[in-house]
């Protein structure tokens, strides 16, 4: 499924947009951007823009659809129209459905869904501009967004996706990476607990080569997590004559 | 959008989670296996008459059925010399109290895309070799996954259906005139579909604190997540997919992928074996399905 | 005024995943903070108290909705009209039900009354949370001179987690306002203020200051804050006559 394939890291192990092979793109991260949600969080990555809401605890729409002891998450990542660089089809394709499924599934046991019986927490991530790491973007607005609005959780999530680029191994890799590279996995983990949320690859890797993109994937989800941390801390530490 | 499942055939009573739990613990499982045991795998190639590449799957009660057609198509633009795969899962409601009729749900959208990256990814299919008019006409290999009992891992038993009927597929006879007109005859086969490479999955599920290889329906309730791992023939990893509620530690991951991999390397031996060529069609009209001596499944109790 | 002075104590601002202490601890506000073997960690962004002697720590939130508890001073808007009960809207992921024979003392004929005569959809109640099992809604409780329908008074509405900064240490800043601005104060847990002045030229000055406390609850020195502000808004209003002004 590939064109003409342009090189994308230099011997020198040089990026085609100038980064280190260990090198996030450029971030920026803020809560509470949002007036109507519980909680909201906008998130870049490069050219990868997300906004999260989360709704809730609250009664969901349909009454019956509760559970007795906890707390239902129900979590929808969707991409609009204008995000990718050919208009997508605003219905929800097979690949955000799956998407969808991996995100909530990497929040529930951080979730501490057991202090809300028979309500609902709705999180809801729009990707405002895709260009490669979009639903590691999506969750960590979500884990951000889910902090702002002071649901509990045993720790925040902190996701990033590793890449093997002209056989290199990259740290997030952008669209034109993951649209030419042999591998992509997204890894998500709460960190101070050692618990990995999510976890996929799609492309081959040796054993050897997983072990490598692991740890590299470590480095990059320890800095993340550092920078959800510094956004949360940011909106209150504000000085008042 | 995806939302905590809250039928009630996800509840499982207590005390069986303890008892399922405190087995894994001493290393054996609720029907005599070990951790790291398959279920015996049945196959049957060949299942189906009208599809140009089947084959049946049995593990323990879970029956899944891979139908494959081959259909003239179009390349998609970008890779003009190249045929298509399209690759669909439905869970049909005879498999489980749990599934009703309707598009399929998120659980068969990951298992259909899975699957589809495994084999896309690792290259199981040369679909260099598809491409009839480069440009304009290719074949589209669709595999349909037909998902007709739920017995537990459901992506383990499809993956090896999957292999197993491409590895019997077989493609149509066709003539391009010179107009470009294309003529399919599905009496007759021009060869076997390229099938290059061979890949599986093998799913490992956390139960407790212990990892079990294949979880059948009772302890996938009790499991908290699973790792999927996609298992090349060379020993490459050619996918993963952690998949339910829970987590696993980064030791567990590697630990679930090392286990994987030895499992993976014994399913695709098996398959290989089973799997009878798809040069050897029998006399007459071709088309003809050559079971092997197995009759359709019996219904389950 | 002899207002008491604020305790400067020592608040860390923590995230969830944040490890707060090691060793026995008790958690004085749950599911803010949980333990793993001996390591505690927050669970939400919040302020940490930590008491190393009384070995016990409390994560305040700064952000949270309302989770209805038993004993809760809750101010509900009535949402539908039943047979024998009312369905209040208490900002909570469920409705409140007020028993008609709890608002009326008596049991009622639903063949014969119409609850609608007694109280309608809009009406504003004060009540107390009697029962909550989590099994089914929240049963309120209008018995008790304090509780019942409110016809007068200004309602505001704040995070539900900044009502024990606005009641202050043993109802301090509550009594600070209110005798700063003679005015009263009813203070539901769920989020609710009803502010009920005799003079109404001071109810918006309160009201601005409950919504200043909501905004700055987490900044310390927030009570000096608060009396200083309503010194100066009486002043603009031309409500300090001859009084002379504090330094």
């Amino acid at each position: 499924m590939k064109r003409e394939k342009p090189k994308l890291v230099s011997e020198d192990g040089v990026r085609h947009d100038g980064r280190r092979l260990d090198e996030l793109r450029p971030v920026k991260m803020e809560v509470g951007v949002l007036s109507n949600a519980s909680g909201s969080a906008y998130v870049e990555f490069g050219k990868t823009r997300v906004i999260a809401a989360v709704y809730g605890p609250r009664e969901p729409p349909q009454r019956y659809m509760v559970l007795p002891h906890r707390a239902v998450l129900r979590c929808r990542y969707h991409m609009a129209p204008f995000s990718t660089d050919e208009r997508k089809n605003p219905a929800p394709s097979r690949r955000e459905i799956e998407i969808s499924k991996v995100i909530r599934e990497a929040l529930e046991p951080v979730v501490m869904s057991e202090a809300f019986p028979r309500t609902s927490i709705d999180v809801f991530i729009e990707v405002i501009s895709a260009d490669g790491g979009t639903r590691t973007a999506a969750l960590n607005a979500a884990s951000l967004a889910l902090a702002d609005a002071g649901v509990p959780m045993r720790d925040l999530v902190a996701a990033v996706a590793v890449g093997k680029v002209d056989g290199y191994l990259v740290l997030d890799i952008d669209q034109v990476e993951d649209n030419y590279g042999e591998a992509d996995m997204p890894v998500a983990m709460a960190p101070s607990l050692n618990m990995v949320t999510l976890l996929q690859l799609n492309g081959v890797l040796s054993p050897q080569e997983f072990s490598q993109a692991l740890n590299l994937a470590l480095k990059g989800v320890n800095e993340v997590y550092k920078l959800q941390k510094e956004t949360l801390r940011n909106k209150y530490l504000v000085r008042v004559e | 959008m995806s939302v905590t499942p809250t039928s009630p055939d996800s509840i499982i009573p207590r005390l069986k989670a303890e008892t399922l739990s405190s087995l894994t613990k001493k290393g054996v499982r609720a029907d005599g296996r070990g951790l790291e045991d398959f279920r015996e795998v049945k196959i049957i190639t060949n299942y189906l008459p009208k599809a140009d590449g089947s084959a049946l799957v049995k593990l323990g009660d879970t029956q899944v059925l891979v139908g494959v057609k081959i259909e003239l198509g179009s390349p998609y633009p970008d890779t003009p010399e190249e045929g298509v795969l399209v690759v669909s899962a439905e869970f049909v409601p005879t498999a489980s109290p749990a599934f009703e009729p309707g598009p399929p749900d998120e659980n068969a959208i990951e298992l259909a895309r899975v699957i589809d990256r495994v084999l896309r990814e690792y290259g199981v299919i040369d679909t260099s070799k598809l491409a009839i008019i480069p440009g304009r006409k290719a074949w589209v290999v669709w595999i349909d996954i037909y998902v007709l009992d739920h017995g537990g891992n459901l992506i383990d038993a499809s993956a090896i259906a999957t292999l197993a009927a491409l590895l019997t597929t077989r493609i149509p006879k066709y003539t391009v005139s010179e107009n470009e007109l294309i003529q399919v005859d599905k009496s007759s086969f021009s060869g076997p579909l390229p099938v290059v490479r061979k890949a599986v999955t093998v799913t490992i599920g956390k139960l407790g604190d212990s990892l079990i290889v294949d979880p059948t329906i009772e302890e996938e309730k009790v499991v908290s997540s699973k790792l999927i791992v996609g298992v090349g023939e060379d020993g490459s990893i050619a996918g993963l997919q952690k998949s339910g509620d829970g987590y696993l530690t980064l030791q567990e991951v590697e630990k679930a992928i090392q286990l994987a991999l030895k499992k993976g390397g014994e399913l695709l031996a098996k398959i290989a074996e089973s799997v009878k060529s798809p040069e050897a069609t029998s006399a007459g009209s071709a088309g003809t399905p050559s079971v092997e001596g197995e009759k359709p499944p019996e219904s389950n109790a | 005024m002899g207002a008491q002075t604020e305790q400067r104590v020592e608040r860390v601002l923590v995230t969830p995943g944040d490890k707060l202490a090691e060793g026995d601890y008790k958690i004085l506000t749950p599911t803010t903070a949980y333990r793993v073997g001996t390591s505690y960690y927050s669970s939400i962004v919040g302020l940490l108290e930590l008491n190393p002697q009384e070995k016990s720590l409390k994560v305040i939130p700064l952000k949270g909705s309302y989770y209805p508890r038993v004993g809760d001073v809750v101010i509900g808007i009535v949402s539908d009209v039943g047979l024998t009960n009312w369905e209040l809207d208490i900002r909570a992921p469920f409705p409140g039900i007020l028993y008609a024979v709890d608002y009326l003392g008596r049991a009622i004929n639903p063949s014969k009354e119409n609850l609608k005569d007694f109280l309608d959809v809009g009406d504003v109640i004060v009540g107390k949370v009697e029962v909550f099992d989590r099994t089914r809604n929240p049963v309120i409780s209008t018995k008790g001179k304090e509780f019942g329908k409110v016809v007068d008074g200004a309602l505001v509405e704040i995070s539900p987690v900044k009502i024990p900064r606005l009641i202050g240490k043993k109802g301090s800043m509550q009594s600070l306002i209110e005798s700063e601005t003679n005015c009263k104060l009813i203070i539901g847990n769920n989020g609710r203020v009803l502010v009920l002045c005799e003079d109404k030229r001071y109810e918006e000055i309160v009201v601005r200051a409950i919504r200043k406390i909501d905004v700055e609850a987490h900044i310390s020195g927030l009570t000096d804050r608060v009396k200083e502000f309503i010194l100066v808004e009486k002043v603009k209003r031309g409500l300090v006559g001859n009084e002379e002004r504090k330094a």
